[in-house]
Parts: structure tokens; sequence; C-alpha cells
């Protein structure tokens, strides 16, 4: 469990005292994959180092697993950290240690003995998929690989929350997707909280059952993935949203509209069951409308289907409505535009 | 050619140097690396920032590597008679090599830990390291190469310093050229040791080069 209680945090800079975070708020329970997600300098990176006291908050709290982290001796928070796993964006493995050695290192730090380190770090290569490289050097690794020593260094001492600093933003599209499936195993087999600090919607969509929208240093729009990726309201969220869900309509159906009349435009989602029934098929059969079909796609999140369809209807008015009152009950949302 | 020196002035003159520069580069690490350490963990942002530390040693070590040697060597003649008793011979030039090369070290020590990735600390500190943990098991493996280095280059440097210690009578090697192959003008000499000199330094660099690429594993 990771909550932010009206965090504020400024740096000082030559002077200048900069607002990173401006009152965040937010609430990861047990078992969520977290994603935060923002345009570089939003403040998301400030955001996640708060959640290990790797910076602290100029005010407001931090709670991990219920406990308030400013109440805790130098010492104390050490103990803490050591339940908090962190990967980061360029891995930042040591170069002159084996992968082995890597990954025993927060054993090591707790004083481990040599027969309990060699378990655990065999188990931890075997999870990762690594164990024919336990003697090879980050050097020889690829950038997949060296995150995937980088998971299993975090993992190591049993954290219950693992904190991702744009694990994936060196990666390239495949071994991004692998490390995310990784992660999301983690998450399922050892029911650990990850919070995860991306800019890629991509990741957000893969994984992450829970999204912060952040921008100058405030959460713009928070929630379920779905309600959020369902029904974006804020400018930047909206534009993040179109990264992964196209939904808006090709310029050459733009001009071959405007060039008729007599027409209505609608704007149709589905969600989950709308979007696997025959809805279209029975607007066609049972009402007196020509249906043209401008625009579809469909997206998957968390299992779920979303949908999203640009609809021309032609036909006398009192049949279009009876059509889009039809699709209101098929649990259909639909909006009536006036232009796409 | 005509020369004066015997090979025992030589082989005397060859060990005094590698006991002028073993024992100073032993004593000037054991305070240069500490030292070192200490300004990098006490810098602003350090990992054990302190303003009081870093601001008094920074400058002191500024001051005494502004000094030069031959200068040193001779300042400081009452606490060298201090420590071991005499204010000359081999000994007695030990002392003031310690002195000139300890800063020399702590500031290579300085740069060679400042290479290391701040992500690497970061990971570190993530990891609830304490603080002598980030050095020993971060700070310090993660510039053993660069170390290597910055140990052979106070190597290379205290040759040079020593050739200085004739003026309190330290003897070696670079004082054999000086009081002879310069001053009384003995070419065979001054090729003599010219040339062992070079032998010395190419060999300790190539040795450095050698184990650094060892430790750095390309």
């Amino acid at each position: 469990m990771i909550e932010l209680r009206d965090v504020h945090k400024s740096f000082e800079r030559k002077g200048q005292s900069i607002q990173a975070l401006k009152g965040v708020s937010l609430r990861a329970e047990k078992g969520d994959i977290y994603g935060v997600i923002g345009y570089s300098g939003a403040g998301k990176s400030t955001l996640i180092r708060l959640v290990n006291y790797l910076e602290r908050p100029t005010s407001g709290q931090v709670f991990v697993d219920g406990e308030p982290l400013d109440q805790y001796s130098p010492s104390e928070l050490r103990q803490v950290k050591k339940r908090i796993g962190m990967i980061f964006q360029h891995f930042n493995l040591l170069e002159s240690k084996t992968v082995f050695d890597n990954i025993a290192i927060p054993l090591v730090l707790l004083k481990k003995g040599k027969e309990e380190i060699r378990e655990r770090v065999t188990e931890l290569l075997k999870f990762t998929g690594l164990s024919d490289k336990a003697g090879s050097y980050p050097k020889e690794l690829s950038g997949g690989q060296k995150q995937r020593v980088g998971i299993a260094r975090a993992l190591a001492s049993n954290p219950s929350i693992l904190l991702c600093d744009e694990a994936t933003s060196a990666l390239d599209p495949q071994t991004t997707s692998s490390i995310l499936e990784l992660l999301k195993r983690i998450n399922e087999e050892y029911n650990i909280t990850i919070m995860i600090i991306t800019h890629e919607m991509g990741v957000i969509q893969q994984i992450c059952n829970k999204v912060a929208v952040m921008e100058q240093g405030l959460i713009i729009e928070q929630g379920n993935v779905l309600e959020v990726f369902g029904n974006p309201r804020h400018a930047t969220t909206q534009s993040f949203v179109q990264t992964v869900i196209h939904n808006s309509v090709p310029q050459s159906v733009i001009h071959t509209l405007k060039a008729e009349s007599g027409r209505r435009l609608f704007r149709l989602k589905f969600v989950g069951g709308a979007a696997s029934e025959p809805v279209i098929n029975n607007l066609i059969r049972n009402h007196e409308v020509n249906v043209n079909i401008l625009f579809a796609n469909m997206t998957e999140i968390q299992n779920t289907t979303l949908g999203t369809m640009i609809l021309q209807m032609n036909g006398d008015n009192g049949t279009i409505d009876q059509a889009a009152s039809y699709l209101l009950s098929q649990g259909v949302e639909i909006t009536e535009v006036d232009k796409v | 050619m005509n020369t004066v020196i015997t090979a025992d002035q030589l082989f005397g003159a060859l060990r005094e140097t590698v006991v002028m520069v073993g024992f100073s580069l032993f004593f000037g690490a054991l305070l240069g690396i500490p030292l070192g350490i200490v300004l990098v963990i006490t810098r602003p942002g350090g990992v054990l920032e302190n303003k009081f530390v870093f601001s008094i040693l920074n400058p002191v070590i500024n001051i005494v590597r502004s000094l030069p040697f031959i200068i040193l060597l001779v300042a400081i003649i009452p606490f060298t008679r201090w420590v071991v008793h005499t204010s000359i011979g081999t000994s007695a030039a030990i002392v003031p090599l310690i002195v000139y090369i300890a800063p020399y070290i702590a500031r290579l020590v300085e740069n060679s830990l400042l290479e290391v990735s701040p992500g690497i600390l970061e990971a570190a500190e993530a990891m609830g390291a304490t603080t002598f943990q980030v050095i020993w098991h971060f700070l310090l493996p993660e510039a053993f190469g660069s170390l290597i280095l910055t140990m052979t280059t106070a190597t290379i440097g205290l040759i040079g310093a020593t050739a200085m210690a004739g003026t309190v009578g330290g003897g070696g090697i670079g004082d054999l050229a000086i009081s002879y192959g310069y001053q009384r003008f003995d070419t065979f000499v001054m090729i003599v040791t010219v040339v062992i000199l070079i032998i010395f330094v190419q060999g300790i660099q190539s040795l450095g080069n050698v184990l650094a690429r060892k430790a750095r594993r390309n």
C-alpha cells in the first residue's frame, strides 16, 4: 500500500525555488499496478522518489503499508527501504560485478549467509530467465537482460512494493513488452504492489489497473485505467489516450463528408459486453436507416474491450432517433456530433 | 667512458628510490584515499553532505598542493624532525614526500570516485545501504579500475619528487643524476640514471594499465 497525502515538493536551484509537486494525493492498494504518466518535467520522477524517501516532501505525508515515513529514524528508514524494490531507466547495475553478484547485493547488505544468498539468487535468476548469465558482466548483456538483472536485484530482499522509474523507456517495443510481462507475473505471483512512472501510454495500457496523469506538478486525472481511457476529460489525458487508441477520423473521410448533406453523425462507445454483441447488425436489420461506418477501433485494456465508432445515419429524423435510442438500450454510449 | 660512480653507488641509489617511493606511497595512500573519499561524500549533494568538513578540507588540500615540493621539503623540517627525529637522510625525505603526495592522491581519488555514475549511488540509497556500505560495496568497486590508474599516476609523481630528496640527503636515482650527472658533468651517469628512470616510469605505467584493464574487464 502506498499513499501520498497532499504532498508538496520544491527544490532550490541557483537561488530560485522550483515547485516540482504542488499538492499531490494518491493511493495504491496492495496488489495494484499503479501507473503514473506525464510528459517530462511533470514531476513524476520526483513523485516516485518520495515513496522510498530518496526525496523528502516539503510538506504533506507519504505512507507505506499504512505507516507514515516521516516518523522513522534514518536507520529505521533504511529497514523500510529494504521492503521497497526499485528499478531504473538506465538499470544502475554495478559494471564491476557479475550478474550473480549484482543480484546478491541487497542480501549482502542484509548480511545474509553465503548459502542463503546462493539459493535466493539462483531462484531469482531462474525466475527472470537469466540462469545462463550468472557469470556475465552487465557490459555483455542487452538492455532487456540488464533490466531483468535490475528486477531480480530489486526482488532479492522480498519487497512488498516495487517502484519502476521509466523502467522500459530505454528499451525497444518488443523488449518493453517482455519486461512488462515479467512485471505482471511478479505482481500476480508475489502479490507485490507496483508503481510505474512512464511517458508511454502503451505501458499503462498493457499492465496497469490504475493510472494517474500528471502535469506541472499536479495530478490532473486519476482512477481506474478503463475509466480514464474510456472517458479522458483533460486535454493532456486525451492526447495520451490517442497515442494508443486512434479515435480520430482520417482526413480523407472528413473531406468526402463535407460534400454530402442531410446526414447525422454519431460517436459510439462500446465497453466490455456491448462490444461483443452484434448491435450494428441489429440496428440495420430493425431500423429503416442507412448506416455508414466512418471509423471504428477496438482496444483491449485490462481484458476489457473498448470500442469507438463513428456512424453516419441517413433517413428521416424520427427513425434515426429510434435507432439511436435502440443503441443506448444496448449499453452503447452514443452522442450526436455535428462534426467529426 | 669516464665516470666516478661505482656500481654499488648506483644500486644503493636504486634501493633508496624504491624505499622512498614505496614508503611514501603506502602512507600517502593510507592518508590520501580516505581523504579523497571524505571529499566525495561530504561535497554538496554527496551521500554524507557536510559543508563544514568539505569547506575546510577542500582549501587545505589546495594549499598543500600549491607548494612546490622543494619548498615543502624545507618548510616542514621541524615537523619532520619531530616525526622521525632527524632532518637528513632517506627517512627524513619520506616525511615530506608523504605530506606532498597524500593531498595529490586525495584529489586523484576524488576524481576517480566522482566518475561513478550517480545512478549507482541512487540505487544504493534505494536499497537502504549505510554510508559505509555505499563506499565499500558500490563506490570503491565501481571506481577500482580508475583508482589503479590513480595510484599509477601518484607513483610516477613520487619518482619525480624523490629527485629533490637529495636536498635533505635522501639519496636516490634522481639525486645521483643531479649531483653527479648534472653538477659534475658526468654524462655517463646522466644517461644511465635517465634510462633507469624511463624504465621505471614505463614499467609502472604499463603495469598500472594492465591491472586497470583487468579490473574493468574489457
